[in-house]
């Protein structure tokens, strides 16, 4: 009899706790989207596009990319990703991959880089250079980030880039911090992460270069960051610049340990 | 020409998956540009693909194909070291062959 | 070490042999407008002479409870009924609801997955058009929301 009624009220507990246990959050349902796309992301299109630049001939000096130092030693790729911005003592300054990839167009191939820097997001060189920066960062990709703090100019540049960071300006008085120095935070479905330290595998500084399904175009950080500038209302402090590399080093040094995931999918 | 499609394939059993991407605007002829004008639809209308040249897989695809397209199909009696090759023609008459290895 | 770029390189041979190659089991080969201008569900299958829809547990649609984005929707139409002349994949409310249609030989299976657009939140549909006209689907509904500003 005792049983019987047990059986009962487990049954009636069970039954009372299903409608929850059915119900999908949007979180998840977001999250099984995401994963369905993993399996197939554009961004291996790019990624194949960067590979031929790296040894294709070009340039007035008719020279291949392969002598390119990213930081481990002429033409190596594989692990370098993770380990910029870092200080370069050939051109004594302080450079991520955009900007390292600039200096080995110059140097090695003889391209105007100047222009190449003038030339907006998705038009000319910018689209080679997002396809070797793709190329260049899936080498690296599950790799643990490294950044170096040793050179002081490593370290003068994370303090740079903390102030950047937290600097308010432009007419809605924004920051980065505005949106990225918080737990828990989120525009509409996208969640924010707090980049002020580290946000784990594969967030925020891990997530770049990315393909965005959005506009299907393909993101590197430079353009990252000179569309976060843009949304803050401020002007772009223009690619491959000081502020951009700073801001670059602030967030990489604060993801040190977490696994790249470049090139992502993204909405 | 347009850019090279990424084409994996791989044999499980007496069968292969075949993952495609393709490089491609696919453009729906729906939108408009900043000027307000209509961008004239541009897309892959038809994707073929052949096992060892013997032909597998014919498609019609429409404008409501998401750009840089994926495709996914399952070929029989593949095996590791079949050639896969896929086809695909866009409505402007541009076509493009890409082939991988099934490993 | 081949690279990524050697395994993509395009085969003017391959090429060729297509060219030549016809699909004898396959009627069509041109293009076929009508069904890609079809308004609804029933008229894009019916261009492809399936008769009425009917629901069918043996068809599975693949697709998320929510899209992110518009603009990229993961959607898959298979089954493993025997017989099957074609598969289509629709979204109801698109302006033209046909997304792909893939016709079924004996060296594929009846599993296609592809990405479609979708323009608000509506049905997706998985079509399995038999030898016999026999129209089976299955449908789900796809919820599509535009996420925010970044990421």
């Amino acid at each position: 009899m005792k049983r019987t009624l047990t059986t009962v009220l487990a049954a009636l507990s069970l039954a009372c706790s299903w409608p929850s246990l059915a119900q999908k959050t949007a979180s998840q349902g977001i999250d099984e989207y995401r994963a369905m796309l993993q399996d197939g992301n554009p961004a291996d299109l790019f990624e194949a596009k960067g590979e031929g630049l790296w040894t294709q001939k070009r340039g007035p000096k008719n020279a291949s990319l392969e002598k390119c130092d990213l930081g481990k030693g002429p033409g190596v790729y594989k692990g370098a990703f993770v380990e910029l911005p870092k200080y370069f003592a050939d051109t004594g300054k302080v450079q991520d991959l955009e900007s390292r990839l600039l200096t080995c167009m110059d140097t090695l191939q003889g391209l105007n880089v100047t222009e190449i820097a003038k030339t907006g997001f998705g038009k000319g060189e910018q689209i080679n250079m997002t396809a070797l920066a793709t190329f260049i960062a899936a080498e690296s990709k599950g790799m643990k980030f490294n950044l170096s703090q040793a050179h002081p100019s490593e370290k003068t540049f994370y303090e740079v880039g903390k102030r950047l960071f937290f600097q308010r300006g432009g007419p809605h008085d924004f920051a980065c911090a505005s949106c990225h120095a918080e737990d828990g935070k989120r525009i509409r479905l996208q969640d924010l992460p707090n980049l002020t330290k580290n946000p784990g595998d594969g967030v925020g500084f891990a997530a770049w270069p990315a393909y965005r399904v959005s506009n299907g175009q393909m993101w590197g950080m430079q353009q990252r960051l000179n569309d976060c500038y843009r949304q803050q209302r401020f002007p772009y402090p223009g690619f491959a610049s000081d502020a951009t590399i700073a801001l670059g080093v602030y967030l990489g040094v604060n993801s040190q340990g977490s696994a790249s995931i470049a090139p992502a999918i993204k909405r | 020409m347009a850019d090279p499609m990424r084409i994996r394939a791989q044999a499980a059993g007496d069968k292969a998956t075949v993952r495609v991407l393709m490089s491609h605007e696919m453009e729906s002829g729906q939108r408009k540009d900043a000027a307000g004008k209509t961008v004239p639809a541009w897309f892959i209308q038809e994707v073929t693909a052949t096992l060892n040249g013997k032909p597998v897989l014919s498609a019609e695809w429409g404008p409501g194909v998401s750009k840089n397209p994926f495709l996914q199909f399952v070929v029989k009696g593949a095996k590791a070291g079949d050639k896969v090759a896929v086809t695909w023609k866009d409505n402007k008459g541009d076509t493009r062959t890409d082939e991988a290895t099934v490993s | 070490m081949q690279t990524r770029r050697e395994t993509l390189k395009q085969s003017a041979v391959v090429a060729g042999l297509l060219a030549s190659a016809g699909f004898p089991q396959f009627a069509q080969a041109a293009f076929n407008k009508t069904g890609f201008d079809a308004k609804s569900v029933q008229d894009a299958v019916k261009a492809y002479g399936g008769g009425a829809l009917a629901e069918s547990k043996d068809v599975v649609i693949t697709a998320p409870d929510i899209a992110e984005n518009g603009a990229v929707v993961p959607l898959g139409a298979s089954t493993t009924l025997p017989g099957v002349k074609q598969m289509l994949i629709l979204v109801e409310k698109n302006p033209s609801a046909l997304v792909a249609m893939f016709y079924v030989s004996d060296a594929v299976e009846s599993n296609f997955l592809t990405r479609a657009k979708m323009g608000q939140s509506s049905d997706v549909y998985a079509v399995a058009i038999m030898a016999d006209g026999k129209a089976l689907f299955a449908k789900k509904e796809v919820k599509v929301t535009l996420g925010g500003c970044g990421g």
